[in-house]
């Protein structure tokens, strides 16, 4: 409820600031505030090409809103959700690998979004801003998206925390201690699927794992527990997000590789750090 | 014996994996305060057991029924991936918030204090098997199953961890189910064995089962050593009221 009030509050500081740089930065941070923690657990459970097949069926879910005059966000979060589902049934139904079913339902989803694009003649896409992301594009109702959603999923995450994580580690252990880890792993794809769909217009479709992993990847490098991993995670992505919007702002490039580009650089730094740390232990 | 005290019972349970039984028709009861061991040869379905009485495996044949939710599980295998950064605190924290009190006082009786702020992937294998055993007992669980729990213990460390094993079967009360291929402490530290080869081939007191012969046909000549060194030690029985018979 607070998150709520305060997220109105803040909407009524953009209006009042009315100025799209602005917009961006608190679009981003809040982007960034969910996409820490997440990012954490896509890259302890390997989940990295499962968010690039939900990512890529993002494309599909913004058809599907223009066709339907849906909201995007809301859109894109049932396209991948169902997505997600069709995996789940794909996995019991072959005995394909994960990764090729994956690139399947990645690629046919991309393919299917790209070919209803050329039916919707009748609007003008930005089909770089879709996949790049575009800070320019970014409204106030998509911040009150970004942040009601955010907020949602971060109080969902800290719910399903202790299970998830539990089975993160071992899932045997989990289910034996009785912590129903089938049922945080449920929830959790779902969440996924959420935070993709609210960072859609932010970091574009192409990059959106890239803001899930990168930031963790370094954090991993520089923690030496969960917490304090999960915690540097969301400080890379927010320094991430303010370096990469002030240089797309400066030398005029797309949003979304901004961004990623300034999360790389932190990673090669706390490359440097982790090689000091294996000297000072020997 | 009152059902009050039954843990966890499985009636002719078994568990079939790509058409294959990994084992079948186990019937066994785990009692508060008792501590019942599962032995048998690789691959005869002693650790299956132990995953269908802990209800990991859903698709089981016949019936587990599981009478307590505190319990505490040492898997036989756990991997921690790089990927995680996982101090031994933080991982006995893992299924339940335990207080600190409880975390140092099961870290002590391990013998594994000054590992608390260790990364897990850099501990030994036996240091891992005693916080493993550690974490399973903070939680003071009314129900105990412990997979090969002291692989990798040094010999010493083994005797140790055994005897608090059945220290702590006797201080929570708890029962235990033990998973061992160490037929000597098997046969001195246990109420009820049961002998697996993809069904049960024996069952009983330790005495029963070392002189079944489809037992001694299991473990050959091994067994036969066991025995004779659990008959040597053992000049006598003891009665239900507890008094001393001699043989």
């Amino acid at each position: 409820m607070t998150m709520f009030i305060q997220t109105k509050v803040k909407l009524r500081k953009i209006n009042m600031l009315d100025d799209f740089f602005v917009r961006a930065l608190i679009a981003g941070i809040g982007v960034a505030l969910v996409t820490g923690p997440l990012g954490c657990f896509v890259v302890w459970r390997r989940l990295s090409y499962f968010g690039d097949t939900l990512s890529h069926s993002a494309l599909l879910g913004v058809t599907m809103a223009y066709s339907f005059e849906l909201n995007i966000a809301l859109s894109v979060f049932i396209i991948s959700s169902v997505i997600a589902l069709v995996l789940i049934q794909l996995q019991k139904k072959t005995n394909l690998p994960g990764d090729a079913l994956l690139g399947l339902l990645a690629h046919s989803s991309l393919a299917v979004g790209l070919v209803v694009i050329g039916f919707l003649t009748f609007i003008r896409f930005d089909i770089m801003g879709l996949l790049f992301g575009d800070i320019l594009a970014v409204t106030t109702t998509d911040i009150f998206i970004i942040w009601t959603g955010g907020a949602i999923i971060l109080l969902v995450l800290k719910l399903i925390w202790k299970p998830l994580f539990a089975s993160t580690v071992n899932y045997e252990l989990a289910e034996a201690e009785g912590l129903n880890p089938d049922r945080a792993k449920a929830i959790f794809t779902i969440l996924m699927a959420a935070v993709i769909a609210i960072s859609i217009k932010m970091v574009g479709l192409l990059l959106i794992t890239g803001m899930l992993i990168i930031p963790a990847a370094m954090a991993r490098n520089i923690s030496d527990s969960p917490q304090k991993m999960v915690l540097f995670s969301v400080i890379g992505g927010l320094l991430s997000v303010i370096l990469g919007l002030f240089s797309s702002l400066e030398f005029n490039t797309a949003s979304g590789p901004s961004i990623i580009m300034a999360a790389l650089v932190l990673f090669i730094l706390s490359l440097l750090n982790i090689k000091q740390s294996i000297k000072l232990k020997n | 014996m009152s059902d009050k005290n039954i843990l966890v019972e499985l009636h002719k349970a078994g568990f079939k994996q790509n058409n294959k039984w990994l084992v079948e028709g186990v019937s066994l009861k785990v009692e508060k305060g008792k501590i019942v061991t599962l032995i048998g040869p690789n691959g005869s379905g002693k650790s299956t057991t132990a995953k269908i009485a802990l209800g990991i495996y859903k698709n089981i044949e016949g019936t587990v029924e599981k009478y307590t939710n505190k319990i505490g599980y040492v898997p036989q295998k756990i991997s921690i991936d790089w990927t995680l950064p996982l101090r031994v605190y933080d991982f006995m924290l893992l299924t339940e918030d335990i207080s600190d009190e409880a975390i140092d006082e099961a870290l002590a009786l391990t013998g594994v204090t000054h590992l608390k702020d260790k990364n897990l992937g850099n501990l030994s294998g036996g240091e891992f098997q005693r916080v493993l055993i550690a974490r399973a007992i903070s939680k003071k669980p009314e129900l105990l199953v412990l997979d090969e729990p002291v692989q990798g213990v040094d010999y010493t460390g083994e005797i140790a961890l055994y005897e608090l094993i059945k220290k702590i079967s006797d201080t929570l009360n708890c029962g235990i189910l033990l998973i061992s291929h160490d037929l000597h402490t098997v046969m001195t530290a246990t109420d009820h064995v049961v002998c697996l080869n993809g069904h049960v081939c024996c069952s009983g007191s330790p005495m029963d089962v070392a002189k079944n012969n489809e037992y001694k046909t299991l473990f050959g000549e091994q067994a036969s050593q066991i025995l004779s060194v659990y008959e040597h030690k053992h000049d006598h029985v003891h009665s239900d009221e507890g008094q001393i018979k001699k043989n």
